[in-house]
């Protein structure tokens, strides 16, 4: 079984990476961008494991739930 | 719209609430309600403690600009020259997320000296975590803090090119849960370039500049204040994240502004955003100021004015320019591509006028938000000195092992876990970084050495506050004469409990009044600092910590000293007494796990004797190395000597010895060797210049010891009467240099 | 010898290495704004430390782009000196100009300190007048060190006597103790084909005074005035 778990800064928190990246693609020449923002994205191979379980990973763990929120999605 | 629960959510008494209506004649709005809040919060106003710091001393000749007048204070380095600095707490924001709460204090004291227009050289901090060491939750939590914070003080200065080249980190469970981050910074600028905060002229114009506002940092009383418009997931309080790159810019951009001249005065958003630096520019000045929230650069559409007004967002400063000279600086915000808008004009009325649009928001005279807010004298709770520590009490510990216990003691051990995470030589200043007593750097704008080091030993401020804060003036002033320095300046962090429980007040009283004490006995102005209440962990209130940084001046290169032992066959004495004082000592604490007693003395007038003897024999170029003796006392003062200084990543420091006769002293071992009396140090010299230096120290008429030589053997080896005490400086180096990576590993 | 010092948004070593280069009288030291895009009158194209451009996608990934580079990628046709210093580094291997990338350090923490590399040739106008296998003591501060490159790309280094530099112990052994970074086969600095293009992680630029604690950095910019002698007899 698979999982990926994607983490991105929550929509109030600033996130630097995102605007220096949108200003780049600016000078780059792409207009449009309206902003960027910058999370990652993290796979996990598993033997076994509950929902619950890799939720509380995400929560403990993989995420910084202080900051950022994340998003699960499981494969089997 | 107010009531009682929104005037206590906002963290303000009813009285206080009185005072509002009889300032403003009516009901605040929400907006004004959450200004007040700030403006009158311990932050802001100083309203607990503003009585108290008063007690320092704060004139001086030197003395450019003075606490309390500006962001940070300045002094005058000669030459035209002078230096702008401060030291600054983010200690909570630490707590709730470390890596970005310690980025966003260092982004944030560096901010505090380019506005004074001076260019930031270099920084220091001053860390206090609970215990690292072991298995337990508890000690987990705490390295995950520690490592969280390093990493983010380096993030920012590495990031921004700020060397950080000095400061202190102690552990204690005091400090779980409510870690202690201090930041130092100190910029250099010419003397007829100092920059106001201060709303000038009628009619001027009023800039922001920097990052767009978003709802970072805002907190209680913000987050509740919310509920009243809409609720959802995304409006939670955030944290504030720093963005190196764009302060960088804006430093940049702010220097460029300060050198047209056509900048009237400046002010950081820092803590309380748009409100406190509108409020105090108005006040500072003795004007108004008439904005728009419409015109402030947004990260979303929806903010609300009260949003607006009171976001902590980072990397933003207000610019007032003169009228008339608005094309100058906007080419320079756009040069630096730094997001930037005119909100407004500075008024003759004393007010602060808010407007979102074609509505007034906020309307208060300015000085009612500073003149104006409140001041208290807390109730103190009444003291008694600790019991003496009864030696009886203190079954002897094996002092050869004992020295190994202290050296890998973490607030002892070797840093180099924590500065190799730090760039210290960015900048080509730095002359001595990490690892001696004081860090020290050249000024080249200004062909001037300066040096700086950060003091507070909380065991000791734990035990008896008032002479605490006093020898923590007195061991940073030591630091400094052991580096060839002379004090010029000082700024305090004063890190306490609530000061609504009387023992955190009379603490916080007491210390001010030792370092008051300390900073009048050695001459030096307080230049500033910052005040930080409500340091409870969830046991207690932290130890009292009333960190003291000095900056001194060193003449030239020649008298720059390390405490590094240089060469086989130098002799080495101790200037000051033997001592006998083991109240409050880090032996007691690491090998009999006590925290008690009476904390040494400390007498003033002899400390600085002490210190004007070792400055003379340094500028007759007699002294080859000095080193302060403090926590671990005598014994490890020697150890650390024994070692080679060393930045190197990957090489051990080369490593000497030392053959020490404590002669005939009638005293227990335990005590001779790790007794933490104040006014010592260790200092070699050449044998060849032994008369000369032994006929000043007679001289002098002041207690010294010649404790023997230099070897180029690595053992130490410390004689008392008929005993004789040894160690391999190889192991002794080894139980020093690799402690805290060991702890640490877990965290890589 | 006319250098160019470039200034990125983000560049903090442009003022280190102005400093640097002007403490040699024979040489005529300037900043170049990123947004310039003429190079034509230098000898020698400094591209500095720092934070170009805010590095938080990947080191020296934004910079690559700016209009500065085309300049500096038309001097390094001409044969040109270019000296990438950390972020000038990273910069270089980004836009194409030196093979391999640097990644972020093996223990995953900014490294900062005094540091011990090992000059692996004399046959580049950086390292002329530096013998083989003397050591120099130079400052490193970095959080993304980690040389990497290909089999292929390393094989073709090596054949080519591209390494310049290699973290060394201070007996000048490359053992991975001296390897503050997990850099592949402890390289520090690397040069191309054509042998005009340096980049290494290290910060010679503060390494010009003893006050400093070495001067250990002068070497380099000495090997390239010897060069320049050289060139111009």
């Amino acid at each position: 079984m698979k999982a990926r778990v994607t983490i991105m800064p929550q929509a109030a928190v600033l996130d630097p990476a995102g605007v220096a990246t949108a200003d780049a693609l600016k000078h780059l020449g792409f207009e449009g961008v309206r902003s960027v923002r910058i999370g990652k994205s993290i796979e996990l191979d598993l033997e076994h494991a509950t929902e619950e379980e890799l939720h509380q990973a995400c929560r403990d763990l993989l995420s910084n739930p202080i900051m950022e929120d994340y998003h699960l999605e499981i494969f089997s | 719209m107010i009531t009682p629960d929104s005037i206590s959510q906002h963290g303000l008494s009813m009285e206080e609430y009185e005072k509002i209506l009889s300032l403003l004649g009516r009901q605040p709005s929400i907006e004004e309600l959450g200004v007040f809040s700030v403006m009158w919060s311990e932050h802001c106003s100083y309203k607990n403690s503003r009585l108290e710091l008063k007690k320092f001393p704060t004139d001086g000749p030197k003395v450019l600009v003075k606490a309390g007048e500006e962001n940070a204070g300045v002094l005058d380095l000669g030459d035209g020259w002078a230096i702008a600095f401060k030291i600054e707490s983010h200690n909570h924001p630490s707590a709730l997320e470390p890596f970005q709460g310690a980025a966003t204090g260092v982004g944030g004291i560096i901010r505090d000296i380019f506005t004074m227009g001076a260019r930031p050289l270099f920084l220091m901090n001053s860390l206090r975590f609970g215990s690292i060491t072991g298995n337990s939750q508890r000690a987990a939590e705490n390295r995950r803090l520690f490592a969280g914070v390093v990493a983010g003080i380096g993030h920012y200065g590495n990031s921004i090119g700020i060397p950080t080249i000095g400061g202190e980190i102690y552990f204690d469970e005091s400090y779980h849960g409510n870690p202690l981050v201090n930041a130092f910074s100190l910029g250099v600028l010419k003397q007829d370039q100092i920059a106001r905060g201060a709303a000038r002229g009628v009619g001027n114009l009023i800039f922001y500049v920097g990052a767009q506002t978003g709802r970072d940092g805002l907190a209680g009383a913000a987050f509740a204040s919310r509920e009243l418009t809409e609720e959802s997931k995304a409006d939670r309080p955030a944290v504030q994240v720093g963005d190196p790159f764009r302060e960088k810019l804006l430093l940049e951009a702010c220097l460029e502004l300060l050198a047209t001249g056509s900048v009237v005065g400046i002010q950081d958003m820092g803590a309380a955003g748009l409100t406190c630096s509108t409020a105090e520019t108005a006040s500072r000045g003795g004007t108004g100021v008439d904005i728009d929230l419409e015109l402030v650069p947004k990260r979303s559409d929806d903010l609300t004015s009260y949003e607006l007004l009171l976001s902590e967002s980072q990397e933003r400063m207000l610019v007032i320019v003169e009228e008339g000279k608005e094309a100058s600086i906007e080419r320079i915000f756009k040069k630096w591509e730094l997001p930037y808008a005119f909100l407004g004009r500075v008024t003759g009325d004393g007010k602060m006028k808010v407007r979102r649009g074609s509505q007034v928001v906020v309307d208060i005279p300015a000085e009612a938000l500073t003149q104006e807010a409140p001041l208290y004298r807390r109730e103190a709770a009444s003291w008694k000195p600790p019991a003496p520590l009864d030696l009886q009490t203190v079954p002897l510990a094996d002092p050869l092992l004992v020295l190994h216990e202290l050296l890998s003691y973490p607030s002892i051990a070797c840093k180099r876990w924590v500065w190799s995470q730090y760039d210290q030589t960015v900048g080509n200043g730095t002359v001595v970084s990490a690892g001696s007593d004081a860090a020290v750097f050249y000024v080249r704008e200004a062909n001037k050495f300066l040096a700086a080091t950060s003091d507070c030993n909380a065991i000791y401020c734990s035990l008896d506050p008032y002479e605490g804060a006093k020898i923590a003036v007195a061991e940073a002033a030591r630091n400094l004469a052991c580096s060839g320095a002379l004090p010029l300046g000082a700024t305090d962090n004063l890190n306490f409990g609530n000061p609504y429980k009387p023992v955190s007040f009379f603490q916080l009283r007491a210390a001010i009044e030792g370092i008051a004490e300390g900073c009048r006995a050695f001459d030096i102005p307080v230049t500033g600092g910052n005040v930080s209440l409500y340091n409870e962990s969830p046991l207690s209130s932290i130890d009292p910590t009333p960190t003291v940084a000095l900056v001194g001046f060193i003449q030239s290169p020649e008298e720059i000293t390390l405490q590094h032992f240089r060469e086989p066959g130098d002799i080495i004495f101790l200037l000051g007494a033997i001592g006998s004082e083991l109240g409050g000592s880090h032996y007691l604490l690491v090998s009999h796990k006590r925290k008690e007693g009476l904390p040494p003395r400390v007498d003033l007038g002899h400390e600085k004797a002490i210190h004007d003897q070792l400055r003379l024999l340094v500028r007759l170029g007699l002294v080859r190395s000095a080193h302060d003796c403090a926590e671990g006392g005598l014994a490890v003062a020697l150890a650390e000597s024994c070692f080679g200084s060393s930045r190197a990543l990957s090489e051990a420091a080369e490593l000497l010895g030392a053959t020490i006769d404590l002669g005939n002293e009638d005293l227990r071992p335990d005590v001779a060797l790790f007794n933490e009396s104040q006014s010592r140090l260790l200092f070699s010299i050449s044998p060849h210049t032994l008369t000369q230096v032994e006929e000043h120290l007679i001289a002098s008429g002041l207690p010294f010891t010649r404790l023997g030589v230099v070897t180029r053997e690595p053992k130490l080896s410390i004689q008392l009467k008929e005993k004789k005490y040894q160690w391999s400086t190889g192991a002794l180096y080894q139980s020093w240099s690799t402690s805290l990576a060991t702890i640490m590993k877990d965290q890589e | 010898m006319r250098a160019a010092v470039l200034q990125f948004p983000g560049s903090n070593g442009d003022y280190d290495a102005l400093m640097a280069l002007r403490s040699f009288p024979e040489i005529s030291a300037q900043l170049i704004w990123h947004q310039e895009s003429s190079l034509d009158t230098y000898d020698l194209i400094l591209l500095p430390g720092g934070f170009s451009y805010g590095d938080y996608l990947r080191s020296g990934a934004i910079a690559r782009f700016s209009p500065i580079m085309q300049a500096v990628r038309r001097a390094a046709e001409e044969g040109k000196w270019i000296l990438g210093i950390c972020n000038g580094f990273q910069i270089l291997c980004e836009a194409g100009l030196l093979p391999g990338v640097l990644l972020r350090n093996r223990h995953l923490l900014f490294c900062a300190g005094e540091q011990i590399v090992r000059v692996e040739t004399s046959n580049t106008p950086f390292t002329k007048t530096i013998s083989p296998k003397s050591l120099l003591r130079l400052p490193i501060a970095h959080g993304e060190g980690c040389y990497f490159a290909s089999k292929e790309t390393l094989k073709e280094l090596l054949t080519n006597d591209q390494v310049l530099l290699r973290y060394a112990t201070a007996q000048g052994m490359t053992t991975s103790e001296a390897n503050p970074n997990g850099s592949l086969e402890n390289i520090a600095g690397i040069c191309n084909k054509e042998r005009n293009i340096f980049g290494l992680m290290p910060h010679p630029e503060r390494a010009f005074e003893e006050l400093l604690g070495s001067r250990d950095g002068r070497k380099i910019i000495e090997s390239l005035l010897a060069s320049l002698h050289g060139l111009i007899q």
